[in-house]
């Protein structure tokens, strides 16, 4: 339940993040404010401030004001970095769920059909995740990136622009498919054999009554409880990817671009790289608690085979 | 800042000159001197007079987090390598060895003097001096010499088809290199030490062209292929001794080199030089902190700056480079095939918000023209400044909103390629903001340093903006200008067209030639009509000028004898660890 409610309030937060930047901190989180200014005492200072110690060397963005302005400080083009924690989380996030939906969504049909069609059927798509899984996950979401980042996706009609977020989706639901797909087709074989099944078919069911009647609703609650572990899987991968250059493009802003934003600024801002890192362990530990919770409440046995 | 490591880039085969008469006032050593030296120094790094014996040995410890490739002098083309070889090859001439403004100045080296060209200025005959030797103990012939002049062309030299095309029987050579002769080109005369030089047309730029490493004499066993990690015997004062890419590069003194000329090739100091590859720059930064090393080849971290110049400024050495930062707007697709639109970014850009990115006005100045300060054929003129002046003021950024609603332009979607290290890329996003700030649709595509500069080239990539840097392989005015906007330096479809922008305007180009002819009979007429050119392409806007770059050289406490040539910056083997 607290995994749940600190969830929520993050979610909460990164909704609000419009609001933050024009109520709260005043400032666009997606422009370059290289030249910009802010207000300290009374003080009119520049965000980015030239050191003026030795031989000045260097232009250090302002550090965490703990105010209303620049609470967690400025990136390095001069941008309110809570602001864009805000904006970046909303495309952690998004990307995050929406491509674990997508995978467990695509992994759910490949395990069922495979499970419960068998012969043929589940040795094409057996060997075919078989090919998938071969990839180290982050090599093939990194080449995948790269080629289409890069350029852009165009299928049909549809034509996906290089900047745009889908692509991250799509990329990261697709390299996880295999990861679900394998434990959903085992169970999907072990239901086959069950005595209800059996007696469906027995009683004349078709293909797809067993499917939908019989199946479905025994694996729903696994592919169910997936569903916030590969959130977190996911955010983390649309992270690295993102820190990487080969995620969320600029100026839009992820927690894995801000971070990268910070890595830069290590020794003299860790905070531009510290929060948004603390903000994504928060997250991923949040979803995971939660996805225990959610196997707890769907499947009793296993709390009772683990003892408790 | 990658730009150190990969400044010195590859020209197209066509890009360089071709020239008419030529009279022997006009060689480079006499119009090398441009004005002030432009160079600030930290500390008290002091050029010495005459060898001192008392700081000779010791090992010197380099670093840099990666290694620069081939070791071979006729094909490596970065800074990195071309600093080494300053203390280890030589060629007939050199550029003068010592601090500042000077080191623009081409002093005979393995030759006795430099001839005053013959036969209509087309006509070099060199005298070798007697008695030198390569590092393995065999002589330095003119065997040696010819066959080095083979070699650039027999290896595919980076700048065999720009810089030696003029040499008589080139063409064949670049044809079929792996025969190439020079027979009339490059004539040896092993009785008399002599080795003649024949060009097809004066060139008042030569000189330069045999200072630079590419023209190095090498034995003439030399492999007539790339040597790659292979050693080559040197003839200047180290020599290399090992060589592993991934680990160092280590220099001893070599056994057979006796000082002939201080200007040319000095006696260096340290007994050793290893040159370690593989640490991450903080490391480096730290290890020269901690008197680890002697001295850090890469640019220190934006982080690290302000601690090394308050903490550590008595070892920090800054000085101004002949260098330029840009962005080259491709000319031939929208947007910017219309002028106003090319002019618009000109105007929108605010260079003091890319010297801030770049690491503040210490490390960088706002530039409004291709050539940089300091340079032959610079004259302070700024066409896109608000208010105007001529120097950089501020960026108009109503105008620019009115020149691309003008063009007709707004609302189409640009993308700015550059490269993807921390500095470029956050420079690229400034552009992307200012960019969408005056009506485009902009995004920044990263791509990798070291495929960047060759795909922004290619016109089959659509480039339609990207970021560049430009630095002086030697300091003539054309180097930048014929160069950068030349006609012959515009190849469509090729890795290697230089002239990114794609521009080729007949006006402009009768101009540049008008020049180029004009430096065969007076430097500075010829420079003075740079400077017409340089407006005059300034007005079309096919560039953003944007900064020109300052270099930080970062010792540790125990180094001494800073040195800092402006032609292949520090003087490695001068340094003192003793």
């Amino acid at each position: 339940m607290a995994a749940l409610v600190v969830l929520i309030l993050i979610i909460l937060m990164c909704l609000a993040a419009p609001l933050y930047e024009n109520y709260v901190a005043r400032t666009d989180a997606f422009t370059s404010n290289v030249n910009g200014t802010y207000v300290v005492d009374g003080q009119t200072k520049p965000v980015l401030e030239a050191s003026t110690e030795g031989l000045g060397l260097g232009v250090n963005p302002i550090g965490p004001t703990w105010s209303s302005q620049f609470f967690l400080g400025a990136d390095n083009q001069g941008r309110d970095v809570m602001a864009r924690m805000l904006f970046g989380g909303r495309n952690s996030l998004v990307i995050g769920f929406t491509s674990a939906i997508i995978c467990c969504v695509l992994a759910g049909i490949v395990g069922i059909v495979a499970g419960y069609f068998g012969n043929a059927v589940d040795a094409v798509l057996s060997r075919a995740l078989d090919v998938l899984w071969a990839f180290p996950v982050y090599l093939l979401a990194i080449c995948l990136s790269v080629v289409l980042i890069n350029s852009s996706l165009t299928i049909g009609p549809v034509t996906l622009n290089s900047g745009s977020i889908i692509l991250p989706i799509l990329i990261i639901g697709i390299v996880y498919v295999p990861y679900v797909a394998r434990p959903i087709r085992g169970q999907v074989l072990s239901l086959r054999e069950r005595e209800f099944v059996q007696a469906a078919v027995g009683a004349g069911a078709a293909d797809l009554r067993l499917l939908r009647r019989e199946i479905l609703p025994n694996v729903l609650p696994t592919i169910i409880v997936f569903l916030p572990l590969m959130t977190a899987i996911n955010m983390l991968t649309e992270s690295a990817l993102s820190f990487l250059s080969i995620g969320v493009q600029p100026p839009d802003a992820s927690w894995g671009t801000i971070i990268n934003d910070g890595v830069g600024l290590l020794y003299t801002r860790p905070m531009v790289a510290i929060a948004p890192g603390i903000m994504l362990a928060i997250t991923a530990v949040a979803l995971n608690l939660l996805g225990d919770g959610v196997r707890d409440a769907l499947d009793p046995k296993a709390r009772l085979r683990g003892g408790v | 800042m990658r730009a150190r490591r990969t400044s010195l880039v590859v020209l197209p085969l066509s890009a360089m000159l071709v020239l008419a008469a030529c009279t022997s006032s006009s060689t480079p050593a006499a119009t090398s001197s441009a004005s002030g030296s432009g160079t600030s120094s930290a500390s008290g790094s002091t050029a010495t007079t005459g060898y001192q014996a008392a700081h000779a040995g010791g090992t010197l410890t380099l670093l840099a987090k990666s290694a620069g490739g081939t070791l071979d002098p006729k094909v490596n083309y970065t800074l990195q390598y071309w600093q080494l070889y300053q203390a280890t090859f030589d060629g007939l001439t050199a550029f003068k060895k010592v601090n500042g403004q000077d080191s623009f100045t081409v002093v005979p080296d393995l030759a006795t003097e430099i001839p005053t060209p013959t036969n209509g200025g087309k006509t070099y005959v060199f005298t070798l001096r007697p008695g030198i030797k390569f590092s393995d103990g065999t002589d330095v012939t003119t065997d040696d010499v010819v066959a080095s002049f083979q070699r650039i062309f027999k290896v595919s030299s980076p700048t065999a088809g720009s810089f030696y095309n003029g040499i008589v029987g080139s063409d064949v050579c670049l044809k079929t290199p792996a025969t190439c002769k020079l027979d009339a080109g490059v004539i040896g005369d092993k009785a008399k030490g002599t080795v003649t030089i024949n060009l097809t047309a004066p060139d008042p730029e030569f000189l330069y062209k045999l200072s630079v490493p590419h023209a190095a004499i090498n034995p003439k066993s030399a492999p007539t292929k790339d040597a790659g990690n292979a050693l080559i015997p040197t003839t200047g004062p180290y020599m290399f001794t090992s060589y592993d890419p991934n680990t160092a590069l280590v220099m001893k003194r070599n056994p057979f080199f006796k000082e002939w000329s201080t200007d040319a090739q000095p006696q260096g100091y340290p007994d050793e030089i290893n040159y370690k590859f593989g640490l991450t720059v903080e490391a480096e930064v730290t290890a020269v902190e901690n008197g680890q090393a002697n001295w850090v080849f890469d640019p220190p971290p934006a982080d690290r700056l302000a601690e090394i110049g308050s903490k550590y400024a008595d070892q920090a050495h800054i000085n101004a480079l002949t260098a330029f930062w840009y962005a080259p707007m491709n000319v031939n697709i929208a947007p910017f095939n219309n002028a106003k639109a090319r002019q618009a970014v000109n105007w929108a850009v605010d260079r003091n918000a890319i010297v801030k990115l770049y690491g503040g006005s210490t490390l960088a100045q706002p530039v409004c023209t291709f050539l940089p300060p300091e340079f032959p054929g610079h004259v302070d003129d700024c066409q896109y400044s608000n208010p105007a002046g001529t120097t950089w003021q501020g960026p108009d950024l109503e105008k620019a909103k009115s020149l691309v609603t003008e063009s007709g332009t707004a609302g189409q979607a640009v993308t700015i390629v550059v490269s993807d290290d921390e500095v470029n890329k956050a420079i690229g996003e400034y552009l992307q903001s200012v960019l969408n700030s005056i009506g485009y649709k902009a995004s920044v595509k990263a791509i990798s340093g070291n495929i960047q500069f060759t795909y922004i080239q290619n016109t089959n990539n659509k480039v339609q903006i990207s970021l560049t840097q430009w630095y002086q392989d030697y300091p003539a005015a054309s180097d930048f200008l014929n160069v950068l906007l030349g006609c012959a330096s515009f190849t469509p479809g090729s890795d290697s067209s230089i002239n990114i922008a794609g521009y080729c305007n007949k006006t402009v180009q009768a101009q540049m030639d008008a020049a180029l002819k004009t430096e065969q009979t007076s430097m500075d007429q010829a420079n003075a009509q740079w400077a017409a050119v340089d407006k005059a392409a300034m007005t079309e806007s096919p560039v953003a000028p944007l900064i020109t770059p300052k270099l930080i050289d970062f010792l540790s406490k125990d180094t001494g004898n800073y040195q800092f040539s402006k032609q292949f910056y520090m003087l490695v083997s001068q340094l003192w660890v003793k």
